[in-house]
C-alpha cells in the first residue's frame, strides 16, 4: 500500500534541456508536453552558446516519478535535444526568477510599497508621480510573496520570466 | 578560393538520394515539385512509382522498407499532396518504419502568406514524424537529406519529413557527399554489460520463464532474428510474439506459443500471466497486449530490452531495463551465457511446459468448419497451405481478417509479414503490398483484405496494373465492418449501428475495370481452385471470398480485462461482462 503511495506521489521537478537553437525546436518541446498531457508550470528559453548555436530550456513540471521519467525520456527522443538533466534529483541547484511589477498608488500606499520593496531587495526601475515599476529577483516563492503583498497596494501589471536554474558546484550539465 | 561545381537544388536532391541508396520513389507530382520531377525525367538511376493517392505512396514506401530493411522514400507536392500523406506518416511513426518523405512547399518568400497550396506541413507533422526539416537554403539541402536518412534508420526507426520550398530546389548550390556530413544524433546500441550479465543470471535461474518478443527485433534486422532464435533454442524456453513481432521467431517451432494479447492464444496469454520471469525483447507493452494493467503478469520479474528509453517503464514498471539494439544485446547475452556455462533448471522447466501444454490442449484457434459457407479461418488456412512453398509476403488491411491472418498464418522468416499494428490503418494493405512487390519483383505478394478496408485505397489497383505489379488481393467479404460488428455484438447489445455496408461493388468486375483479373469463390469447395488459379496468374488479381458474416475472432480479452480472463468462443460466459474501460484496449 505504502509502496503504491510513493509511486503515485506528485512532485515538482526542474529540468534543464540543452537544444540546437533552430526554428521549431521550442514548438517540438511544447507540443510534446501538450500532446502527451504533461504539465508545464514554467518554461524559459534563450540561446546560451552562440558559436555552437545551443539554447538552454528550463522547464518546471510536476508528476509522479514514472511520469517525470517519461518526460525526460521523451525529451531525449527529440533529435535536436542534446542533454536533459533533472536538477531536482541530480543534487543541489539554485533557481531564480525575475519579475517586473507595476504598482499604481499615491500617499501611504505608495510609501508602503517602497518599504516592502526594500525588504525584498526589489529595485524601482521606473517611476512616475503615481506609479512604480519594481524589479524583483529570487526564488519563485519570494516573487510570489512580493506580488501578494503588492496586490492591496495598487498592483496592476506583472511580467515574470519563469524559472532559470543551474546546479551548484563546479560541474556543468 | 576553390570553385566547386554548382548544381540546382533538384539536382542536389536526386544526387543525395542516389548516394543514400534509394532505388525507388513512391510519389505524385504537383506545382511545387515540378522542378524535381523535371530532374527525375532526365535521369534513369531512380525509379518512380506513380501512385493514385499520396497516402498510398507512404504505405507503399512502408511496405518497401519493412520488407527490405531499407529506408523508404516518398515525394509529394505541397498543400493537399502533403496533407494526404499525413495518415501514412502517422502509421509509420506508430510502427517504427524508416521513411523519408519529401514534400514540396511554396517558395520561401510566400511561406506564411496563405499562398496557393500552402500548408504548414512541418507544423502538422511534428507529432507524427520522428523528425522533420524545412530547408531554407540550397546549401543546407544535401546535408539535410543525408541527416534525414541517418535519423530515419538509426535507433528506433521512423518517418522523417523534408519540406522543400520551390525556390530552394531551383536555386544553385553545392553538393556535399554523405561522408562529409557528421550527425550529432547517435542513439545507444550497445547494452550495458553489467545489466546483461544480471539478465543472463535471472534467465538461467527462472522457473517459469517466457520470452515476449516484438517488432524491435524485426526492426533490428535479420541478424537479430537469428540471434533471438538461437538464444531461445539454447534455453528451451517458450516464446510468444506480438502482432508486429511475427516472423522474428519461426512460427513452426514447438517453442513458439503463438501471438499474445487481445486476440492471442490461451497458452501465450496464460504463460504471460503465470510466468515468474518475462524477457521482453523489443516489445512495448502496448495496451492491446497488456490488457488491464493491474492484472498484468502479477507474479513476474521483468527484463526489458529496448533501444528507446521512453518505451521502458512507460506502461509497465520493469525490474531490469536494458537500453540497446536487440542484435547487440542478444549477441552479448549469448556470449555471457556461454562464458558462464549457464544451466537451466530442467525440472522446473519441464513442469512449466507441462502446464503450458495443458493450455495448448484447449486448441483455442480451432473453429467449427462448414461445408456450406466459407469460414474465414478456413480461407486463411488454405491460403497458407497452398502458397507456403513460395515463401509469400503477406500484407493485411485492418479488422477481423487481419487477426485471422495473424492467428492462422505461420511465419518462419522475418520481414514477410506487413500489417498496420499501432495506428490500425484501414487501407494500409494494398499500397504496402505494392511497395513489397516493387522491392521483390519475383516474389508472391498477397494482401489479405476486408471488403471495407480494401475500398479505402482501391484506386491503387490502377498503379498495380500500370507498373505490372502482380499483387494478389484476397478479400474476405463478410459484408460488414466485421471488427466493429463484433464489438457491437459483444459490448453494445447487438446494435449494429452503421457497421453493415449494404452496397458493395462487384469486386470481379471492379478488378476487370482496372485491367486486373477478378475471381470469386462462394462455397468452401471452390476455395482451393480459386487460390490456385490466383497464384498461377502473373498479373494483379482480386479474389473475393464470400465468408460467413457472423464469425467472430476468438480468443478475445475483452476491454479492461486481464490475460487470464479471455473469452474463448461464442459459448463462453465471460462474454457479457466487459471490464472497466479505464485502462487497456478501449478502441476498435
Ligand atoms: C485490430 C487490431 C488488433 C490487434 N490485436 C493485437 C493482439 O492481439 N496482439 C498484439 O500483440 N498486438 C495486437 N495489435 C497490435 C498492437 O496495437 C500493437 O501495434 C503491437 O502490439 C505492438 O507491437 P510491439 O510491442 O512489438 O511494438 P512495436 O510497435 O513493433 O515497437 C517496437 C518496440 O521495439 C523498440 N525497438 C525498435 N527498434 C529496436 C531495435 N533495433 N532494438 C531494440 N528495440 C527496438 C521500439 O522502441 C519499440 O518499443 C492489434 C492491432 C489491431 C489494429
Ligand atoms: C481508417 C480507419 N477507419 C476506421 C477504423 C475502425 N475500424 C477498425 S476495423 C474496421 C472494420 C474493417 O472492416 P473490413 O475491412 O471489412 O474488415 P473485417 O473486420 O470485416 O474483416 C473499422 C471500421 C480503422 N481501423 N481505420
Ligand atoms: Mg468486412
Amino acid at each position: 500500500m505504502q509502496v503504491t503511495k510513493a509511486i503515485e506521489e506528485i512532485n515538482r521537478h526542474t529540468v534543464a534541456v540543452l537544444v540546437d537553437n533552430e526554428s521549431g525546436v521550442l514548438a517540438r518541446v511544447i507540443g510534446l508536453f501538450s500532446g502527451r498531457g504533461y504539465n508545464i508550470e514554467s518554461l524559459t528559453v534563450a540561446e546560451v552558446d552562440a558559436a555552437q548555436k545551443l539554447s538552454r530550456i528550463t522547464i518546471v513540471t510536476s508528476g509522479t516519478a514514472m511520469i517525470i521519467e517519461q518526460i525526460k525520456n521523451q525529451l531525449r527522443r527529440l533529435v535536436p535535444v542534446h542533454k536533459v538533466h533533472d536538477l531536482t534529483i541530480e543534487g543541489p541547484h539554485v533557481s531564480r526568477e525575475l519579475a517586473l511589477i507595476k504598482v499604481v498608488a499615491t500617499g501611504d500606499k505608495r510609501v508602503e510599497s517602497l518599504r516592502i520593496a526594500d525588504i525584498f531587495r526589489a529595485r524601482a526601475i521606473d517611476s512616475t508621480n503615481e506609479s512604480f515599476v519594481f524589479e524583483v529577483v529570487g526564488a519563485t516563492e519570494k516573487v510570489d510573496a512580493f506580488i501578494k503583498l503588492m496586490e492591496p497596494l495598487g498592483l496592476t501589471d506583472v511580467s515574470r520570466t519563469g524559472v532559470v536554474a543551474i546546479a551548484r558546484g563546479p560541474n556543468p550539465i | 578560393m576553390v570553385h566547386h561545381d554548382t548544381l540546382t537544388g533538384a539536382e542536389i536532391l536526386l544526387k543525395a538520394l542516389v548516394d543514400q541508396g534509394v532505388e525507388v520513389i513512391f510519389g505524385y507530382p504537383g506545382g511545387a515539385v515540378l522542378p524535381i520531377y523535371d530532374e527525375l525525367f532526365k535521369q534513369n538511376r531512380l525509379r518512380h512509382v506513380l501512385v493514385r493517392h499520396e497516402q498510398a505512396a507512404v504505405h507503399a514506401a512502408e511496405g518497401y522498407a519493412r520488407s527490405t530493411g531499407k529506408v523508404g522514400c516518398v515525394l509529394v507536392t505541397s498543400g493537399p499532396g502533403a496533407t494526404n500523406a499525413v495518415t501514412g506518416l502517422a502509421d509509420a511513426q506508430c510502427d517504427s518504419v524508416p521513411l523519408v518523405c519529401l514534400t514540396g512547399q511554396v517558395p520561401t518568400h510566400l511561406i506564411g502568406n496563405d499562398a496557393f497550396q500552402e500548408a504548414d506541413i512541418t507544423g502538422i507533422t511534428r507529432p507524427c514524424t520522428k523528425h522533420n526539416y524545412l530547408v531554407k537554403d540550397v546549401n543546407d539541402l544535401a546535408r539535410t537529406v543525408h541527416e534525414a536518412f541517418h535519423v530515419a534508420r538509426s535507433g528506433r526507426p521512423g518517418p522523417v519529413l523534408i519540406d522543400l520550398p520551390k525556390d530552394v530546389v531551383q536555386a544553385k548550390g553545392e553538393y556535399q557527399p554523405p561522408s562529409k556530413v557528421k550527425s550529432k544524433y547517435k542513439p545507444q546500441v550497445k547494452g550495458d554489460l553489467k545489466a546483461i550479465e544480471k539478465a543472463v543470471e535471472m534467465i538461467a535461474h527462472a522457473k517459469r520463464p517466457v520470452f515476449y518478443v516484438g517488432g524491435g527485433v524485426i526492426n533490428s534486422g535479420p541478424a537479430a532474428c537469428q540471434l533471438l532464435t538461437q538464444f531461445v533454442r539454447m534455453t528451451g524456453y517458450p516464446c510468444t510474439l506480438t502482432l508486429m513481432g511475427l516472423g522474428a521467431f519461426p512460427g513452426s517451432d514447438p517453442l513458439f506459443l503463438g501471438m499474445l494479447g487481445m486476440h492471442g492464444t490461451v497458452e501465450a496469454n496464460m504463460a504471460m500471466h503465470d510466468c515468474d520471469l518475462m524477457i521482453n525483447i523489443g516489445a512495448r507493452f502496448d495496451d492491446r497486449v497488456t490488457g488491464k494493467l493491474d492484472g498484468f503478469s502479477p507474479k513476474s520479474k521483468k527484463i526489458h530490452v529496448d533501444i528507446d528509453p521512453s518505451s521502458i517503464n512507460k506502461n509497465v514498471v520493469v525490474d531490469l531495463p536494458i537500453v540497446g539494439d536487440c542484435a547487440h544485446v542478444l549477441e552479448d547475452m549469448i556470449k555471457v551465457w556461454k562464458a558462464k556455462q549457464c544451466r537451466i533448471d530442467e525440472k522446473a522447466l519441464k513442469a512449466w511446459w507441462a502446464r503450458i501444454d495443458q493450455w495448448r490442449a484447449s486448441d483455442c484457434l480451432s473453429f467449427e468448419n462448414s461445408n456450406k459457407i466459407i469460414k474465414p479461418q478456413y480461407a486463411v488456412q488454405r491460403l497458407y497451405e497452398l502458397t507456403r512453398h513460395r515463401n509469400p509476403y503477406f500484407c493485411t488491411e485492418v479488422g477481423q481478417h487481419q487477426m485471422w491472418a495473424a492467428q492462422h498464418l505461420k511465419f518462419d522468416l522475418p520481414h514477410h509479414w506487413l500489417t498496420s499494428g499501432g495506428l490500425g490503418t484501414m487501407g494500409y494493405g494494398l499500397p504496402s503490398a505494392m511497395g513489397v512487390q516493387m522491392a521483390h519483383p519475383e516474389a508472391l505478394v498477397i494482401n489479405i483484405a476486408g471488403e471495407a478496408s480494401i475500398q479505402m485505397n482501391i484506386q491503387e489497383m490502377a498503379t498495380l496494373v500500370q507498373h505490372r505489379l502482380p499483387v494478389k488481393i484476397v478479400i474476405l467479404n463478410n459484408q460488414y465492418l466485421g471488427m466493429v460488428r463484433q464489438w457491437q455484438e459483444l459490448i453494445h447489445g447487438g446494435r449494429y449501428s452503421e457497421s453493415h455496408m449494404i452496397h458493395h461493388p462487384d469486386f470481379v468486375k471492379l478488378a476487370e475495370a482496372f485491367g486486373a483479373v477478378g475471381l470469386r469463390a462462394e462455397k468452401p469447395g471452390e476455395v482451393d481452385e480459386a487460390i490456385k488459379e490466383m497464384i498461377a496468374v502473373d498479373r494483379p488479381v482480386i479474389l473475393e471470398l464470400r465468408t460467413d458474416a457472423s464469425e467472430n475472432v476468438f480468443p478475445m480479452i475483452m476491454p479492461g480485462m486481464a490475460h487470464n480472463e479471455m473469452v474463448l468462443g461464442p459459448e463462453d460466459k465471460g462474454r457479457d461482462k466487459p471490464g472497466s474501460e479505464q485502462d487497456g484496449m478501449v478502441l476498435v
